[in-house]
């Protein structure tokens, strides 16, 4: 197992360089005139080279990569160019608020779609099967802001259920926060419940047409202990590697979330740097999410090899 | 956003037989195509947007970009969608605000499924040191989101259509690879690569003549699949407000324009282009997922 897994960290590592770098391209090379990008075209000349001087834009691009690289170790990511104070604890504090809509939004997909899939998975072809499918592919497709507003105006407006901004008053306990978070965390879990549903759904179809699940069936075992015993353990690994990725995408969607709710998360703090131009905090948070990313998708490596030592064991050899 | 993962099936006959034989293929898809009722829903649903983007004010029943009216009346006989805060009629906006996102929608997709594609075609065959190097890249590339990515490099570059396109179909480019890739992966294992190889055939010449024909059917569904990732990201970008900009009567813009009133009971102007934006998703993604089950039959 630690060879497993320090293979895989390593694996993560080149990845996390690669990202960086994709990511220095982007906010460095591109633009050509950092502090002229921010400032816009009618900036006096002396303003710009002070602002380049600022934020190091001004040395040789190899350097910038040097310390971008650098900095990228020892998270640390600089100041925003907007309030000169440092990028990362305004970044965390905004990616503890969104964690927690993150996290709300999976609880609540994840048990829905997993029994979705595998309901539709056992009814292949049938209409409940057909009906599950559909409801799938119709609520990944529509982007989590146009849900967000059709709740809204549904739930938050006309019935007049739940509140319409996600931010709780201050020192708010537990049961409140989630009655605030509701809405836009179900407006997340609308569009990930599909991925999740169908991954489930094709993963154990796979699984019972396989021998050992009609070895199961044939030597007298009932369904729920066929499925049980031998097929959720081998049918959900397809579904453990989708969330892993999703986590990575939830943060894209949650800006456009974010907005409609007026939630001072990671998505605002990206929106607002956005409009700003502050390019070091956008920079910083693209990076800080590809770690969340990178290690969402290793503990959901390390939890496949948990569930199925054949994987584990080929990754050693 | 996970892509569907196709089982590549060669599509028409496997070694290039005669043309009216591939032709035959080709209307057995068809015909099967047209027997399932969400493939006819999501044509209707998209011609009826394509005839409002070409026919735009000329079937609109107000001018969309005139403020005549009084803001926000509620929907009425005059005005079935009511009027936005400017007194623009809802209705007229929304038939006309399909335009613009869809001349850029597809062409993001186009452009990520040709990139990928041809990235895919030479990651799958060639294998090795190439293929591993450019599978990291692409994984880094996947390792972030796309909207993400797009905000940042649409803050860098400044926002345009041409911007959002190069943009979408940019990143779109790494996520078509993976899917192409891994369909020329099994199919470079089947005899008729072999023998080509022994003919003494070039490796562009079996990629692009012999490979690439076999791998049309996934790369026809992921350029679906991607034309309906591409107007949910675009119209994501523009709710942003770094894709489209005022005075266009974009869906996204127009739902990031009104979404504030919609607190004091105002939620036409907001509603309606939402329910557009998610009609038009549904609507590509009802025919992508039927193309890929007729194709993967």
């Amino acid at each position: 197992m630690a060879r497993f897994i320090s293979r895989r960290l390593l694996l993560a590592l080149i990845t996390l360089w690669l990202l960086a770098t994709i990511v220095f391209v982007i906010a460095n090379v591109l633009p050509n005139d950092v502090g002229r990008t921010i400032l816009g075209p009618f900036a006096p000349q002396e303003s710009v080279d002070a602002l380049n001087k600022r934020l190091g834009t001004d040395q040789p691009l190899i350097v910038q990569y040097v310390n971008a690289m650098k900095s990228v170790i020892t998270f640390d990511y600089g100041d925003s160019y907007v309030t000169g104070q440092p990028v990362l604890p305004t970044l965390a504090a905004a990616i503890g608020r969104s964690a927690k809509l993150a996290g709300l939004a999976l609880l609540i997909t994840i048990p829905l779609a997993i029994i979705a899939g595998l309901y539709a998975a056992r009814r292949r072809d049938r209409p409940s099967d057909r009906a599950i499918v559909l409801l799938g592919v119709t609520s990944s497709s529509i982007p989590e802001f146009v849900t967000g507003t059709i709740l809204v105006v549904v739930v938050g407006v006309q019935l007049k259920l739940l509140p319409v901004l996600a931010t709780p008053p201050p020192n708010a306990d537990i049961p409140t926060q989630i009655r605030y978070l509701l809405m836009p965390a179900t407006a997340m879990a609308i569009v990930y419940f599909g991925y999740i549903a169908r991954m489930t759904r094709s993963g154990t179809i796979e699984v019972l047409q396989s021998d050992y699940a009609r070895t199961a069936t044939m030597k007298g075992l009932t369904t729920s202990q066929t499925m049980r015993r031998h097929v959720l353990r081998n049918a959900l690994i397809p579904t453990v590697a989708v969330i892993a990725v999703q986590i990575g995408y939830l943060f894209g969607g949650i800006i456009a979330v974010e907005k409609i709710f007026n939630y001072n998360g990671m998505g605002q703090t990206m929106l607002f740097a956005a409009q700003q131009k502050d390019i070091p905090m956008l920079t910083a948070g693209a990076i800080v999410i590809g770690i969340v990313y990178m290690l969402a998708t290793l503990a959901a490596d390390m939890t496949i090899a948990w569930m199925n030592p054949r994987i584990r064991l080929e990754a050693e050899r | 956003m996970v892509d569907v993962i196709v089982t590549p099936q060669p599509v028409g006959p496997i070694a290039a037989g005669p043309t009216s034989e591939r032709s035959q293929a080709r209307r057995e898809t068809i015909r099967l195509l047209i027997r399932r009722p969400a493939f006819i829903l999501g044509n209707i649903i998209i011609i009826g947007w394509i005839i409002c983007a070409v026919l735009g004010q000329r079937i609109t029943p107000y001018d969309p970009f005139n403020q005549f009216f009084a803001g926000h009346q509620p929907p009425s006989p005059e005005h079935w969608m009511g009027t936005d805060r400017l007194g623009r009629d809802v209705l007229s906006r929304v038939m006309v605000g399909s335009r613009d996102v869809l001349i850029i929608a597809p062409l993001a997709a186009m452009l990520g499924v040709v990139a990928g594609t041809f990235l895919g075609l030479v990651m799958g065959y060639y294998k090795g040191a190439v293929d591993d190097v450019l599978s990291r890249i692409v994984e880094a590339f996947l390792a972030l989101p796309v909207v993400l990515v797009a905000l940042l490099t649409l803050v860098v570059l400044g926002t345009s259509p041409i911007v959002v396109v190069c943009v979408v179909g940019i990143l779109f480019t790494p996520i078509v690879a993976r899917t192409v890739r891994s369909a020329v992966l099994s199919e470079r294992q089947l005899d008729y690569v072999t023998a080509a190889k022994l003919r003494g055939e070039s490796g562009l010449f079996i990629l692009s003549r012999e490979i690439f024909p076999n791998v049309l059917g996934p790369t026809v569904v992921e350029m679906t699949v991607r034309f309906g990732y591409a107007i949910f990201t675009v119209a994501t970008l523009s709710f942003l407000g770094v894709g489209l900009q005022p005075p266009s009567p974009d869906w996204g813009l127009t739902v990031a324009e009104e979404y504030n009133n919609m607190i004091s009971g105002f939620w036409w102007p907001t509603l309606f282009p939402a329910l557009a934006i998610a009609s038009t998703v549904i609507a590509v993604n009802l025919i992508a997922d039927s193309l890929q089950s007729v194709l993967s039959e």
